[in-house]
């Protein structure tokens, strides 16, 4: 190294352009830290800026910002309860429909039919549903759903409007059905095969497989899918946004109209004329940010630890 | 103990029926809506819808070229930003899966991911917008390409730890210092990994609205400026849709249909790439 650094000895050519080589490595190495430490800089200054920008809101609201159950940005009153109401309301909705589906598209593709041209369709299908950008979604849902549940609202003798809670939940569960699918298929898979063999040898059947081998073994991973599906359903803003109804009231029913966090952060962030009016809104921000995260993290912990068994 | 056996089977076939049956009826919605965006949509594009710009309210006509401009501009943007930043920090994790920094930044890739698209929104307005006082193009870029990094990041790492590490060994033994055996050796290996996940990331941001609400915003003229408010192919959707006027729904129907192709295009090329790339490993 010494004789490498000090110029007196670097008169070999070869030893200048090791020398300059050595530069570069030490760059380069230097340049990957960089951007891994950029990475931790970015998820704290998300983090900080939502603090500091929600800070006004905070300070003036408290706790209570959580439970208030008016949000009147004319008054100056800001409650979040309707929102946190509209925002669990939907996706936990979206969440029952969706189960069924994820459910049963692990176990089709993970233990009847795992390989083959109608298999691949399948997953392939699967995944373009998770393709197809939520606009594109809320868009259809505006002029497809909408009146179909206008008809259904109907005939249930209740106040016709299209949009509301059940139609934002129908599309969220559409949207969401891949993530707790696709992960669902490969931790199936994951199952040994003596395990079902030997059920197989004492003479279970297939359902019995399914029962009593398969979906205790995946059961952790399984739900660890549904928890990552229930992260996208909280966050989801578009196609919310475009079917609820956009009401600051608290939804009574599941044709009630209403908002959640993400959909009137969306609406009203440009409207928002005042500073304890944008921090508020902010703070729904953060709230979800710290929602999602730890759902997600949860989710992701679970798969490692199954994955490394 | 004979019909037992028989209940139990009639048992099993039913469940097997009704797995069937739900995965199946999945595909119902999905083929419904892309038939109907298709329906709607594909009568829209001609010539003067792909190069002119929207029509005035109470005209007929007009076209999206100022959001086929926009998004192609800032998902260009984005990736400049996002590819060398994201390949960087997954060479980083895959060559240095132990150390502290490692840890954090994985954790920090997980937490992005999860992230809702909105609250990159603000948080980009607060950075870019305000500061420099305007909407623009450049903050819009920037939002997307937040939302490109995880999924670069983890495409890059994955592919480089499938490498044997007897390539990386070898290339060491006959003395090429190290940027050279990540630039010129392992990289190119797993060329075909790192392709499919940027095309996976780009088809991913060229459909998202939210983050660009509040940084690219919108604007009715073709421009490729970065420092000025741009129109993106979703938030056009989003505007025209969202609008009492039958022909800017006719618009928005356009518009929907030419962004699907593109995912479905992006989408395709992905799978492509991939399936190639695993016949090679």
């Amino acid at each position: 190294m010494f004789c490498i650094r000090n110029p007196k000895f670097v008169e070999n050519k070869r030893l200048q352009l090791s020398n300059s080589q050595l530069k570069w490595e030490v760059l380069f190495k230097r340049i990957l830290i960089a951007m891994s430490i950029l990475l931790v800089l970015i998820i704290l200054g998300v983090l900080t800026t939502l603090i500091i920008e929600s800070m006004p809101s905070i300070k003036a609201l408290g706790v209570g910002y959580l439970w208030g159950k008016v949000w009147d940005p004319v008054q100056n009153i800001y409650g979040a309860y309707p929102f946190l109401i509209g925002t669990l309301l939907t996706s936990f909705i979206a969440l029952i429909i969706s189960v069924p589906f994820s459910y049963a598209i692990a176990i089709y593709l993970g233990e009847y039919n795992p390989k083959g041209w109608l298999s691949d369709l399948l997953k392939n299908t699967i995944e373009l549903i998770a393709a197809v950008p939520s606009i594109i979604y809320g868009f259809w849902g505006l002029f497809v759903l909408i009146p179909l549940v206008r008809e259904l609202e109907i005939k249930f003798h209740v106040l016709p409007y299209g949009y509301g809670i059940l139609t934002a939940s129908l599309i969220l569960a559409i949207m969401i059905i891949p993530y707790g699918a696709s992960l669902g298929i490969s931790l199936i898979r994951m199952v040994p095969s003596p395990l079902k063999e030997g059920a197989y040898a004492l003479g279970a059947t297939r359902f019995e497989v399914i029962r009593s081998v398969i979906m205790p073994y995946t059961r952790s991973g399984l739900f660890a899918g549904v928890l990552l599906s229930l992260g996208r359903a909280l966050g989801e803003t578009m196609a919310v946004t475009m079917l609820i109804g956009n009401t600051t009231t608290i939804p009574t029913s599941i044709f009630a109209t209403g908002n959640t966090m993400a959909s009137v952060i969306a609406n009203e962030f440009t409207e928002a004329d005042h500073t304890e009016y944008l921090s508020a809104l902010i703070e729904l921000g953060l709230v979800l940010f710290f929602v999602t995260v730890v759902i997600n993290l949860i989710g992701k912990r679970i798969i490692t630890r199954f994955t490394n068994n | 103990m004979e019909a037992r056996i028989g209940m139990r089977n009639i048992k099993s076939n039913i469940f097997k029926g009704i797995i069937v049956f739900f995965a199946f009826l999945i595909t119902v919605p999905l083929i419904i809506i892309l038939l109907y965006i298709i329906k709607q949509g594909a009568g829209q594009v001609n010539w003067k819808f792909l190069t002119g710009v929207p029509a005035p309210v109470g005209e007929t006509g007009g076209g999206i070229a100022n959001a086929l401009v926009g998004s192609f501009v800032m998902v260009l943007t984005a990736s400049i930003v996002a590819i060398p930043v994201g390949m960087a920090a997954g060479i980083y994790l895959s060559e240095n899966p132990r150390t502290k920094l490692a840890y954090y930044s994985s954790l920090c890739v997980d937490i992005l991911q999860g992230v809702p698209s909105i609250v990159v929104g603000i948080v980009v307005y607060f950075w870019l917008v305000k500061p420099l006082g305007t909407f623009s193009a450049l903050s819009g870029s920037i939002a997307l390409a937040i939302m490109m990094l995880p999924i670069v990041i983890r495409s890059t790492e994955q592919t480089l730890k499938l490498l044997p590490d007897s390539l990386k060994e070898a290339a060491l033994s006959l003395g090429v210092p190290y940027h050279r055996v990540i630039l010129k050796v392992t990289v190119p290996c797993g060329f075909a990994g790192i392709l499919s996940g940027i095309t996976l990331s780009i088809a991913r941001v060229i459909g998202e609205t939210a983050p660009l609400l509040f940084t690219a915003f919108g604007s009715p003229f073709v421009s490729a400026a970065l420092g000025k408010p741009m129109e993106s192919l979703p938030h056009l959707i989003f505007t025209y849709a969202t609008s009492p006027y039958e022909d800017w729904h006719n618009l928005a129907w356009g518009a929907s249909f030419i962004l699907l192709m593109f995912v479905l295009t992006l989408n395709i090329i992905t799978k492509v790439i991939t399936r190639k790339w695993k016949i090679q490993l």
